[in-house]
């Protein structure tokens, strides 16, 4: 066993350094600026799209003092609950057309609004008639009757409410913490898929490059296993490391500016800790899975043709933990919980909105005893499929094949 | 000393419906230098694998160093695979420690006395390169040292000389001999029969995932009679019925094996019967000749195709 420790630390020395004094470890450090990027590209494009669009434009047609009416009530209401909450509506030109000719090519009051005209609004506040498509009248038309009737009875002015703050309430807190319960699943699902397959890339690399010859000519293949496995996992948590600090740099600068983040049941310090056990936890579970996968493949086709069941898998598993992030105490939740593959997700979102600890002991006590199971099942696979040489050794003799020994 | 380094019986290996290895017995002597010999595809690789633990027999027992666990000597082992590999971005010298310390040297000693074999092998300029900055031939050199750093007691080495030219293999022959001088056993594959003959005193001849013969290289050779060829004056005579039956003639030549009672009787019916000696001379066969007797027509011509493509001493 000694021997084993030693080999494993030898290879693992050597995969870290190469991992991390690599350009490649750089761009892993980087990589979550990138989805953070491509959000805020992406949504600041999405704007601008949505405002050259133009929103719901409804075109009124009506008495002068009535449209007047609706334009100014419209407006007040807007500005009090926000300007999506209510069709745009623009004063049409009268010139004797019917409502069905003008939603077709209407002339606006103000000559310069953008879109096209989504509807017409017609008749007068008592006999109102809204010309539109069915689907349209439904989105719109409640919306249109508040307008009128506000309009109608002169009463856009909000009330004034008085606010006697408090720190907290309980519905507030409860969707906080269950967005924080989320967002813990999600980095832990991002963070363990991204490294499970770095690990099995890094294992086909070496076999594409004979090395593992040498390893296994030298050392127990467990070493090498657990040598690999351990190092991926060190170079994960410099990545958090890293990332926690560039996180706490960032809050230092653009704190104050940012909305205040929910704090989970159990507090911010056991959160961190916790996320980092059940990450290692998953990881180990899913890194020895890929590890044992790798063995039995030569080539980087064989391995995405092999891997492609265990990432289905995990999708689902993730599926399944957020399906519940929202039911905690429920049957499904718990059940959740206990299952070895979702349990860390599971777990981290729990431990975001249930202040009660000793769960979390009983469950990194169960994971840990099945992530033994899982990294020797996957050591032994990884033993006797990886220097297997001669053809025609399939998946399913890679896994129950093995002859006789002496 | 005195015993031996290796030791197999009866080891077998198959793929699936294929034998690779089929119930082979050998024996290395500690301290010798011994050449397995065969064709591609007779198995030698498969054997070596087994023998070092890489891979378990499906049969037979192995004993490395005195252990049936070979594992449990590897940090006394130095092995060269056939496929040679490395990690492309690290260091000539930091290759070298780390395969020493895969086999429990200290990392900063392997570094020092990489450093020192570097230097030896005329390599001192690329200590501090990286692998992808080395030449082949200069890669596979520190590959090489990085299978001795450790100085192991033996050295197994899966056709070392594939893949180098003239001047390497040279190289490699004399660090074979100097380490074999040092008392390390050294066992080594090969389809060149040419570096067999020069380097080793034992054979172990596979072929078709058996051992077909496994001693000195001079048992080998015995194990064919020298070959006679005889130029006469005369053509015909009473001397004739000295020549034994299978002899072959072209005009006044005769070629045919020395027969059991040495070449005196023989030499005397040709005196005596007025043959007109004209030439004669007894050839020993040479480990060419005892490969293709002792494998076959087939394994050898497989041999010379090989070398012939490509590994020319």
């Amino acid at each position: 066993m000694n021997e084993t420790i030693r080999a494993a630390w030898v290879v693992g020395r050597r995969d870290f350094t190469a991992i991390v004094l690599s350009k490649a470890f750089l761009m892993f450090l980087l990589g979550p600026l990138f989805p953070v990027g491509a959000g805020i590209l992406f949504g600041s494009l999405g704007n601008s799209v949505a405002a050259d669009i133009g929103g719901d434009m409804v075109g009124i047609s009506m008495p002068a003092d009535q449209t007047q009416a609706l334009v100014r009530t419209r407006a007040a209401l807007a500005e009090a609950l926000g300007e999506t909450r209510f069709p745009e509506v623009r004063a049409l030109v009268p010139d004797g057309r019917s409502p069905k000719q003008l939603l077709d090519n209407a002339k606006l009051e103000d000559g310069n609004s953008k879109g096209k005209l989504a509807a017409v609004l017609s008749g007068s506040f008592d006999a109102p008639v809204l010309t539109a498509t069915a689907e349209e009248a439904q989105n719109m038309g409640p919306e249109l009757a508040l307008l009128i009737g506000q309009a109608r009875s002169g009463t856009a002015r909000l009330q004034r409410i008085a606010v006697d703050p408090v720190d907290s309430s309980a519905g507030g807190l409860q969707r906080a913490q269950l967005l924080t319960g989320q967002a813990g699943q999600f980095l832990l699902f991002l963070l363990v898929l991204l490294l499970a397959g770095m690990v099995l890339s890094n294992l086909v690399e070496e076999k594409s490059n004979k090395i593992i010859e040498i390893l296994a000519a030298a050392i127990p293949i467990d070493a090498v296993f657990i040598g690999k496995l351990f190092a991926m996992l060190a170079m994960a948590l410099v990545g958090i490391v890293v990332w926690g600090a560039a996180g706490m740099a960032a809050l230092q600068i653009w704190g104050p500016g940012l909305p205040e983040l929910p704090v989970p049941a159990l507090g911010w310090p056991i959160f961190i800790v916790l996320g980092v056990l059940y990450f290692v936890m998953a990881y180990l579970i899913l890194g020895s899975m890929f590890l044992g996968i790798g063995a039995m493949a030569s080539t980087v086709r064989e391995v995405q043709t092999l891997s492609m069941p265990v990432t289905m898998l995990q999708m689902f598993v993730f599926g399944f933990a957020f399906y519940t992030v929202s039911k905690i105490g429920q049957p499904i939740e718990i059940v959740a919980s206990i299952l070895p593959f979702t349990s860390p997700f599971a777990m981290i979102a729990r431990a975001a909105q249930v202040p009660v600890f000793w769960p979390h002991l009983v469950a990194l006590a169960g994971q840990g005893l099945f992530a033994l199971l899982v990294v020797r099942t996957s050591a032994m696979l990884f033993r006797r499929n990886v220097m297997k040489s001669g053809g025609g050794a399939g998946v399913m003799q890679a896994l129950f094949g093995r002859k006789k020994t002496a | 000393m005195g015993g031996y380094a290796i030791e197999a019986r009866g080891l077998v290996k198959r793929f699936g419906a294929f034998t690779a290895v089929d119930g082979v017995d050998l024996q290395v002597a500690e301290g010798s230098i011994t050449g397995m010999l065969g064709p591609n595809g007779a198995g030698k690789t498969t054997l070596l694998r087994m023998l070092l633990g890489i891979i378990d027999p499906d049969e037979g027992t192995r004993t490395l160093l005195g252990s049936e666990k070979p594992l449990k000597r590897a940090h006394e082992v130095g092995y060269l695979p056939e496929e040679r590999g490395l990690y492309q971005s690290m260091k000539a010298v930091d290759t070298i420690a780390f395969m020493g310390a895969l086999r429990q040297l200290p990392l900063d000693e392997g570094r020092r006395r990489g450093r020192v074999l570097m230097e030896e092998a005329g390599l001192g300029h690329a200590i501090e390169k990286k692998i992808k900055e080395l030449s082949k031939g200069m890669a596979q050199t520190v590959q090489l040292l990085g299978t001795i750093v450790h100085r192991p007691r033996l050295i197994v080495l899966d056709e070392p000389f594939s893949g180098l030219d003239a001047i390497n293999q040279g190289k490699l022959e004399r660090l074979i001999r100097q380490q074999a001088e040092d008392g390390v056993t050294v066992i080594f594959s090969t389809h060149v029969i040419a570096h067999a003959e020069r380097l080793c005193e034992n054979v172990a001849i596979v072929a078709g995932g058996k051992v077909r013969f496994d001693g000195s290289v001079e048992a080998a050779r015995d194990r064919l009679r020298p070959q006679v060829h005889l130029e006469t004056r005369e053509t015909e005579g009473n001397w004739r019925a000295a020549l034994p039956a299978g002899t072959e003639r072209e005009g006044h030549w005769w070629h045919f094996t020395l027969p059991e009672g040495g070449p005196e009787p023989l030499l005397g019916a040709l005196i005596e019967g007025k043959a007109g000696i004209r030439s004669l001379s007894i050839e020993r066969p040479g480990l060419h000749d005892a490969f293709v007797a002792i494998a076959g027509e087939a394994a050898a011509a497989e041999m010379q195709r090989l070398h012939s493509d490509g590994d020319k001493p």
